[in-house]
């Protein structure tokens, strides 16, 4: 999008339309992402919950956590932070695990090292 | 029918607040701006006004109760000096940025160290930079007029930038004197009802102030604060033809003082204008050509204005209460305003800068007397003796 003149826009930085920060795309500022074991995932709705970008996608009808919003998602771990099957995975392993080991739940890879 | 009342200008201030009738107001007291504040918290008490009167912790907290008012829609006022001003530094900025029309009391005093309660102009002269409309008052009188046009100038749509209306400490603020008072409904009907056009208040329409603004917009916004800026002078002598109808007082950028066939001039604000006068009058009556320019508007300075109610003359004398340490010659704000804006306009005339009064200290009619001899000298050499002279200061 070009960006606009300074007659075109509202002044003082004011923002005249709600919830339009969806159109901010923050997942292009991401390092690091979530990478969730499907079949691991217990569909608690923890990582939906602390999520700071509402980026956890679900199927609500299904009560289904579904993905990633990788638009928006910032990269910042929380979902893997929170994950209880990360935690008892991490118990039953006895030793600080990587935050990719593919054991995990919710692994956080670094861009570029993600098998799509 | 307006009344007569010996008032002190920080009661002619509270005064203009009581009929304003603003929807908020929070202020800290300081001095000498104090009985502004006590007299205004009195109308509140006595239910004189409607005013949600905020009692803040600092003057930090002043400024942004002022600003979260203004955002959500109110008509705010506020009122400060010096020190007071100083610490609300970071919110100055935010108000004239965030576009919130909110109106000032300025009683100007000596910003501290060492600590000083009296008179001169560091306080203003720090904020002149910071995007607000900045009005001087040469008597009580006028600082009631100006906090009543001050209102219109801030909410105009296409301003909406805060105003801070400045009256000398202590010789004005504590000085009693004779002020007009309009009918309370004159001057209701003067400043009308606000009608925001961006209210946070305005639940319907969900809207966010002050959100982040990096290098891909913030400079637009800068710019939109100029035109605001350019559309003020325009506004400022709009209101004031408006309030001459009304209130039979004229009031233009400036006030040119015996000017049109002067020699030397002098060029001083707020109440030495006043003491000016008086020196205007007898130096006159000695058949010495002299005048006066006494500046109402700071911000945005009338440059152009001015160079050209200053063209015909042949010395100009600028009187500055405050220094812009290390700036040009050590010389005061004012001073290098004028300067620029004669030189820039193509008037080629010798300029002194005479500061006075810093911290309070008395200016007598002998002492602009001698400032008059000097541009008297100036016009006819055509040279300056001294670019910056520190009148008064004991050596």
């Amino acid at each position: 999008m070009e960006p606009k003149g300074w007659k075109e826009i509202p002044i003082a930085g004011m923002i005249l339309e709600a919830g339009n920060s969806v159109e901010y795309r923050t997942g292009s500022w991401r390092a690091f992402r979530p990478v969730r074991g499907e079949a691991e995932c217990i569909h608690c709705f923890q990582c939906w919950l602390f999520c700071p970008d509402s980026s956890i996608l679900v199927d609500a009808e299904n009560e289904k956590m579904t993905g990633f919003d990788l638009e928006h998602c910032k990269g910042c771990g929380i979902c893997a932070a929170i994950c209880p099957v990360n935690e008892k995975v991490i118990k039953a392993a006895g030793e600080d695990l990587a935050r990719d080991d593919p054991r995990l739940c919710i692994r956080i890879v670094e861009e570029g090292k993600v098998e799509e | 029918m307006s009344t007569f009342e010996a008032l002190t200008g920080d009661n002619a201030v509270a005064m203009a607040m009581r009929q304003i009738n603003p929807d908020v107001v929070a202020a800290y007291p300081i001095t000498p701006q104090t009985e502004t504040v006590e007299f205004f918290a009195e109308y509140v008490a006595d239910g004189l006004v409607d005013t949600e009167f905020v009692c803040v912790e600092s003057e930090h907290s002043a400024m942004s109760a002022c600003v979260g008012a203004a955002s959500a829609g109110a008509r705010v006022m506020t009122a400060t000096a010096a020190n007071g001003l100083a610490l609300m530094w970071e919110i100055v900025y935010i108000a004239a940025s965030n576009r919130c029309p909110i109106v000032m009391c300025l009683v100007n005093r000596a910003l501290s160290a060492p600590i000083n309660i009296h008179c001169d102009h560091s306080d203003v002269m720090g904020m002149r930079d910071a995007g607000w409309i900045i009005l001087f008052s040469e008597s009580g009188q006028e600082a009631y007029d100006n906090m009543i046009q001050a209102v219109r100038i801030a909410e105009h749509p296409d301003v909406l930038l805060p105003v801070a209306v400045c009256q000398d400490g202590f010789i004005t603020s504590h000085g009693m004197e004779r002020v007009e008072v309009f009918e309370d409904a004159d001057v209701k009907a003067f400043v009308g009802e606000y009608k925001p056009q961006w209210p946070l208040l305005d639940i319907e329409n969900p809207k966010t102030f002050g959100p982040l603004d990096f290098y891909d917009y913030y400079y637009e916004h800068k710019r939109q604060q100029v035109l605001a800026m350019e559309n003020a002078t325009r506004v400022i002598l709009d209101v004031a033809a408006e309030f001459n109808k009304q209130f039979n007082r004229s009031y233009g950028l400036f006030e040119a003082y015996k000017l049109d066939d002067a020699e030397a001039a002098v060029v001083v604000a707020n109440s030495t204008a006043g003491t000016a006068k008086v020196v205007v009058d007898q130096l006159r009556g000695e058949g010495l050509k002299v005048g006066l320019l006494k500046p109402r508007v700071f911000r945005p300075f009338p440059a152009r204005e001015m160079a050209e109610a200053l063209s015909g003359v042949k010395a100009v004398a600028v009187m500055d209460r405050s220094i812009s340490f290390g700036a040009m010659d050590n010389a005061g704000p004012l001073y290098l305003e004028i300067v620029a804006a004669l030189t820039r306009h193509g008037v080629q005339v010798p300029v002194s800068d005479y500061v006075f009064g810093l911290g309070g200290r008395d200016i007598v009619p002998r002492e602009i007397e001698g400032v008059y001899r000097d541009a008297l000298k100036a016009a006819e050499t055509g040279q300056v003796e001294n670019v910056v002279t520190y009148l008064s200061v004991r050596e």
